[in-house]
């Protein structure tokens, strides 16, 4: 299953590194990657694949916000489909 | 970003889930009920237990799996029934109310927060079911604290129930004096709709299948923000405008009912496309009025706004979704709709405007306060007006009137939670009560030789 991972802090480094690291740990590819800085603010988003993450969904999305909520970071995962709903006929 | 989606795509809809309130509504699941009937109430209701936790008992922890998995909030879960007039018609018993306690706990226990279809449709005429389950109305309503009750009154092919109507005054008189929250439950209806999924008109139609995913979405905030960059356009601009939102919040529903409708294997209903709003601040239909140029709400020039938005509504939510039903259109419940509450407070919109506004817009006089010593005739007469509008409009109206225990107007009733807070509303000082103790039948429009 495909899905995109939003990330959004205020900028500091190593944010990129930290939320990678936490991908890997859990056996997601990352097929995509944009950021984008709006004012002091950092926005990432992430095309990943979930075929060879064992967590179920659920899990996994609680798994990102506590740790991103560690580090000040919002790290939303939502499945892609939602995107392509809205977006495309 | 490749793979289609670019990432201000991606913003936008997070932008309009975390800043405008976009949500879906509603994920309601329509049961039928028809095959619980029973000479013996105590057996009825049984049946009727055990049916609504079978069909439902996985509504509430798919639709939470859904929002989580898709990151977008379905804020209500909620089940409608078969009108009970009809599942209860061969009982024997004079009081309903076991069945509407039995609907609360079947609700409570599949974890829903309503339940729609303690109801009757005499638009006609009653039968002996009808009138024993809308004398139960106020009992069920005040002893109950999800299920809602409907009635529909009148229809465009059969004229108006006068008799119903004049019957529906004195209940919500009834109800309105044991608990005043009672009638933000209950709704009196013309030309009801069998597949709404909002509350409280909520019920499963004769027509629809043995279980059915209906999906209501919402998202006055996020169409208030698309015309907040349209200042000053032309109404083409404001109109195509709005087309393009619904079009975007419809398509999320539609993605969301498919979803429910496979996981749950019941089939898909269909999309109610309305614009629902809420007491928060920021996701008000009376707001985009405001913003399409109107000083406040209630002014001259609503009327057309309004016609507008709902028309443009439903031209971009069609083709959105496969199947469009329920009520679909602007809702405007002034005690959900914290612009509307303010323009009541600013003396600026009365309720012969809400009147003027429901010919346009999707159902009716919804969730206002009146004071508590308003007669159960001027009631009736209030109902018989707002179903002549549906009536001879071939379109669904509604009135659901919170007579104020003890208020007068100036005070304020608070609902709490979804219900929000109305202001008192000032209604005409004219009896009505010779009018609607006349009794009978309106007789149904003619709908030819309209030149």
């Amino acid at each position: 299953m495909k899905a995109i991972v939003s990330v959004f802090a205020k900028d500091s480094k190593g944010i990129t590194a930290y939320v990678t690291a936490l991908l890997a740990q859990k056996e997601i590819n990352i097929l995509d990657i944009s950021q984008t800085l709006m004012q002091e603010y950092f926005a990432m988003i992430m095309l990943v694949d979930l075929a060879d993450c064992t967590t179920p969904f659920d899990q996994l999305s609680r798994f990102l916000q506590e740790k991103g909520a560690e580090r000040c970071l919002d790290i939303h995962v939502q499945r892609q489909d939602i995107f392509e709903a809205m977006h495309r006929i | 970003m490749s793979y289609l989606i670019n990432s201000s795509e991606i913003l936008q809809t997070i932008d309009m889930i975390d800043q405008q309130h976009l949500d879906v509504r509603t994920v309601t699941m329509g049961i039928s009920l028809l095959d619980c009937a029973d000479r013996d109430i105590n057996v009825c209701c049984e049946r009727i237990y055990e049916k609504i936790c079978r069909r439902a008992e996985k509504l509430v922890e798919t639709g939470c799996a859904i929002e989580r998995e898709f990151g977008i909030p379905i804020v209500n879960k909620r089940v409608s029934v078969s009108p009970i007039s009809l599942v209860a018609a061969s009982c024997t018993a004079e009081d309903y109310s076991p069945i509407a306690l039995t609907l609360d706990k079947a609700a409570k226990a599949v974890g829903v927060n309503f339940i729609g279809g303690f109801s009757a449709l005499c638009h006609k005429g009653f039968t002996d079911s009808d009138l024993r389950l809308i004398r139960s109305i106020p009992q069920a309503l005040t002893q109950t604290e999800l299920v809602c009750s409907s009635v529909n009154v009148a229809s465009t092919r059969a004229g108006i129930n006068m008799d119903a109507v004049a019957l529906m005054g004195r209940i919500i008189r009834r109800t309105a004096n044991i608990d005043p929250i009672g009638c933000a439950k209950l709704v009196v209806f013309a030309n009801a709709v069998e597949d709404n999924p909002f509350m409280a008109g909520a019920f499963h139609g004769v027509g629809e299948p043995e279980c059915v995913i209906n999906v209501g979405v919402s998202g006055p905030g996020v169409v208030a923000h698309a015309l907040k960059d349209c200042r000053g356009k032309s109404f083409d601009t404001v109109a195509e405008t709005i087309k393009k939102t619904a079009f975007k919040i419809t398509r999320m529903g539609q993605l969301v009912a498919q979803e429910a409708s496979r996981r749950l294997a019941v089939p898909f209903g269909v999309v109610d496309l309305s614009l629902a709003p809420t007491p928060t601040i920021g996701d008000s239909v009376a707001e985009i009025l405001e913003i399409m140029g109107l000083e406040k709400c209630g002014g001259h020039g609503t009327t057309a706004a309004l016609a507008l938005l709902n028309d443009a509504v439903k031209k971009g939510g069609v083709m959105a979704s496969g199947h469009v039903g329920g009520l679909s259109g602007a809702f405007i419940p002034v005690s959900e709709d914290a612009g509307m509450i303010s323009a009541v407070e600013a003396g600026a919109l009365s309720i012969d405007k809400l009147e003027a506004m429901t010919c346009v817009c999707s159902v009716g006089l919804d969730m206002i306060a009146v004071p508590g010593d308003t007669s159960a005739e001027t009631i009736s007469a209030i109902i018989a007006d707002e179903a002549a509008i549906g009536m001879v409009n071939n379109k669904t109206t509604a009135v659901r009137l919170i007579p104020a225990k003890g208020k007068t107007v100036g005070d304020k009733i608070d609902f709490g939670g979804l219900l929000g807070s109305a202001p008192i509303m000032p209604l005409h000082a004219g009896s009505a009560a010779e009018f609607i103790a006349r009794g009978g039948r309106i007789p149904a429009p003619l709908h030819s030789l309209k030149n």
